[in-house]
């Protein structure tokens, strides 16, 4: 600001009044009166006797019954509105123009009336233009239409013959999301490729499930998620399937299914799921976890500290003795709160985590600096280390260059500390950092918006979010021209990989840890299917094709033991018969398409989605497959209107 | 516990009917309301009168905030409109020649520099058009030039660019007290 605005602003202050104390007091219990009666009013279900059986409120009931929710936020205030109008001084002026289809309802809401006598009662004390102010409303009817949201107190609102109709053409209000501070990482939907042309897919293995808990989050606030928010792969990689469990050796064992499209009856899936060794618990190394815990300002909703202080706790009930944990966190300046201790100082541990507060502003690098400082002051030859970090996106204060930042989580992870993080709470949510810090850091993005989603990411799979099994996984498919006309990847847009990188053992990729599980599922279309999308080409067509021809593909599967520097290679082809039906999986792949704008899905629909779940549901025996039926409904719902 | 929770977090749970964040909500932001309310109508009457309507019509509109980023924003916004709201009334009855118009200061300035200076302030925002003044009066609460926009439903750099036309407004003014 300026120095004659400094100058301005000084004034400004020292002209302000005091507000009257008497006035605050009356308008503050006005305020509150108003909110009581409100909520009698909207709590008030109980049907009464003399209630008309036709009428004005019947009618709003009905609109109100029939109204999503978005609709019903909007017709809140515009209710009352009319609602007061009928009942105050003004109200009565304005009923006969309603009064041949709209009787007064019974007496029960007569309190409103108090109220805006109150009101009238201190206008009339204030403004000696009191009778005139009330009526002004009534002759400036485009104020009304303006915005519903400005509605003055005691409503001279519009009211039309048909107040039913009004509320329904309401304008809803722009339903955005808590704010437009939020960042989400993606990329273009994955384009069909032409076999011919193209006949080598590569990308590296993804075990974050961050983007489904982000996209429940919305939709449980009603409202569709932002398709740049929605990672497929990520949402059919939150739940577990039925795969083959490696045995000996290898560090997993692809399961390969041929199914066919459900959206679409000329092309198939194929499916390609991984899952990795599962870790005797009782035979892991000891763990070194250093909480990088964000206390800034921002942090102090229930959904986030207090949340994650939860979250901890039940992950704490699940370390050893031998394990160690840290806590450093971030605020303004970095600290230590909790030096190395002993998981087995479980009350230690648990005060230093219950005294954290919120408060300050964000130094995302210092503290993370501090945090892998500690960490490798606790690393011991045979032991695991990682930093947790435990964030609501605000990740950018002190820090002058996210490439640094991204660069510093690299170099760290050389040297075997690994990185997970956790995002907390909506409305800043810096996505697409985490995904990248984590990444980076070889480790997962996980986003916790419930004590079940805690459990879930904390706890069942304390294993597999701690103990990496194998590091730079990398599925390369190679199609075979003479059966796959086109081929297009579901998902993983964000993990796309060169071709060439596949072989090259310094070109990093995702780790997959104990007992996760990760699925990749294509959608091909066989050669001389009706389904082709691409023509032929009229001048230098390809070379025929040639292989086997009851090949699909080749499968390859790159992964390094943790800490090796070379890899080991996987292959296995995939035969062309269809060797399953349409799986869960397949469903969350649609789901997801459908969330991102279904370019690919043609005429299936949400509908479609949660028959096919329904019907594939299986066991379910946490509710997780439930818990995604019921989102894709409310999709089903927000997407209609 | 009441007064550690941050303003969104009140406002969400009093949009879903409870009563003591309402409450603690009211409390909480009614100085500072009444401050902008000053600020834009430059009456302590008008101001008190203006947070009368906000006040009674907050709880029917409470349920609207459920989807915003920010609750200061937000209950500024109302706060604005109920300002515009009254302003218009107001023109109808042509009695817009209070507020900053005449500003009936309660001239508890002891000293006459200060008399002076607020006599500038009220002929400093006298000489403004209401647009310009409303813009000056959040910014010079402290509101950043991108709530500001959000606030009145402009962009950014519309708001920048008001503060600038305000800024020369005043100039203006000062030189024009200056050469006499």
């Amino acid at each position: 600001m300026s120095d004659d605005l400094d100058d301005l602003k000084q004034m400004m202050d020292a002209a302000t009044p005091r507000p009257d104390p008497d006035r605050k007091a009356e308008n503050i219990t006005l305020a509150r009166k108003n909110f009581n009666n409100l909520q009698e009013f909207w709590g008030h279900t109980r049907p009464t006797s003399d209630r008309p059986e036709k009428g004005l409120m019947s009618g709003v009931r009905k609109v109100l019954k029939i109204m999503s929710s978005r609709g019903a936020l909007t017709a809140t205030t515009a209710l009352v509105a009319i609602y007061i109008a009928m009942l105050s001084p003004l109200g009565d002026r304005l009923m006969p123009m309603n009064r041949a289809d709209a009787p007064l309802p019974p007496a029960k809401p007569a309190v409103l009336t108090e109220a805006s006598d109150a009101q009238t009662r201190n206008k009339a004390a204030t403004s000696g233009a009191a009778q005139e102010e009330m009526l002004a409303p009534l002759v400036e009817p485009e104020m009304a239409a303006d915005s519903m949201a400005i509605a003055p107190a005691p409503a001279g609102r519009v009211m039309t013959s048909d107040p039913a109709t009004s509320l329904i053409m309401a304008e809803p209000p722009a339903v955005v999301f808590e704010s437009d501070t939020e960042t989400f990482a993606n990329a273009e939907t994955n384009p069909v490729k032409v076999t011919s042309e193209n006949p080598v897919s590569t990308f590296s293995i993804d075990v974050d499930t961050a983007s489904y808990a982000v996209i429940r989050s919305s939709l449980t606030q009603g409202q569709l998620p932002p398709r740049d928010a929605v990672r497929v792969e990520e949402m059919i990689n939150y739940f577990t399937y039925d795969y083959i469990a490696p045995n000996g050796e290898a560090a997993f064992q692809p399961t390969v299914s041929v199914s066919p499209t459900p959206w679409n009856p000329d092309t198939q899936l194929l499916q390609i799921g991984i899952e990795g060794t599962a870790v005797e618990i009782d035979d892991r190394p000891p763990l070194n976890l250093v909480f990088l815990i964000d206390t800034s300002g921002s942090m102090e909703a229930p959904n986030k500290l207090p949340l994650l202080k939860q979250s901890f706790r039940l992950m704490l009930g699940q370390l050893r003795p031998e394990d160690e944990v840290a806590i450093v966190t971030y605020a303004g300046s970095a600290g230590q709160v909790l030096a190395p201790t002993p998981a087995s100082e479980r009350s230690t541990i648990l005060n230093a985590l219950e005294n954290l507060s919120a408060g300050g502003s964000t130094a995302g690098q210092a503290g993370l600096q501090q945090a892998y400082a500690t960490a490798a002051q606790m690393a011991a030859e045979g032991e695991i280390s990682r930093v947790i970090l435990a964030t609501d996106g605000d990740f950018n204060v002190g820090l002058s260059d996210p490439d640094a930042l991204e660069a510093y989580i690299a170099e760290k992870r050389e040297s075997g500390t690994y990185l997970s993080v956790l995002g907390f709470g909506r409305g800043n949510l810096d996505d697409a950092t985490m995904q990248a810090l984590a990444q980076n850091g070889d480790g997962q993005a996980a986003y916790i918006d419930t004590l079940t989603e805690a459990q879930k990411v904390l706890v069942d799979q304390l294993s597999g979010a701690l103990f990496p099994i194998a590091d730079d996984v990398k599925i390369q498919v190679e199609f075979n021209p003479a059966t796959v006309a086109e081929y297009r990847l579901i998902g993983y847009e964000t993990r796309a990989l060169k071709r060439e990188d596949f072989n090259n053992d310094k070109v990093d990729a995702g780790d997959i840890g104990a007992g996760h599980q990760v699925t990749a599922i294509y959608e091909v279309t066989p050669v001389g299917s009706p389904a082709i999308l691409n023509d032929d080409l009229r001048y230098g067509t390809a070379a025929p094709a040639s292989g086997d021809s009851d090949e699909l593909a080749f499968l390859r599967l790159r992964y390094k033991a943790p800490g090796a520097e070379t890899s080991t290679l996987i292959e296995e082809p995939i035969a062309t018969e269809v060797s399953g039906s349409a799986s869960f999986a397949t469903a969350i792949a649609g789901f997801g398409q459908l969330l991102r704008g279904g370019t690919y899905t043609g005429e299936w629909t949400y509908a479609d989605a949660i028959a096919l779940a329904t019907e594939t549901k299986g066991a379910d025996p946490f509710g997780y497959r439930a818990e995604a039926i019921q989102l894709m409904r409310l999709a089903e719902s927000l997407s209609a209107n | 516990m009441l007064m550690k929770t941050d303003d969104n977090t009140l406002a969400r749970a009093a949009s879903d009917g409870d009563t003591a964040a309402f409450a603690a909500l009211i409390e909480r932001q009614y100085d500072r309301l009444f401050r902008l309310c000053f600020r834009l109508t430059g009456s302590r009457t008008e101001a008190e009168d203006l947070c009368q309507d906000i006040c009674a019509a907050l709880p029917g509109k409470l349920r609207g905030f459920r989807a915003e980023a920010s609750f200061t924003t937000w209950v500024y916004r109302v706060c604005v409109n109920a300002a515009h709201d009254r302003r218009r009334r107001a023109a109808t009855h042509a009695n817009a020649a209070e507020g900053w118009g005449a500003w009936e200061l309660n001239r508890r300035a002891a000293d006459d520099d200060t008399a002076e200076a607020l006599d500038w302030l009220i002929q400093a925002m006298r000489s403004l058009p209401d647009d310009l003044r409303d813009t000056l009066a959040l910014v010079l609460d402290d509101i950043t030039h991108r709530e500001a926009g959000e606030i009145l439903s402009v962009s950014e750099g519309t708001i920048s660019w008001r503060i600038s036309e305000a800024k020369k407004h005043l100039a203006a003014l000062r030189q024009q007290e200056e050469t006499p």
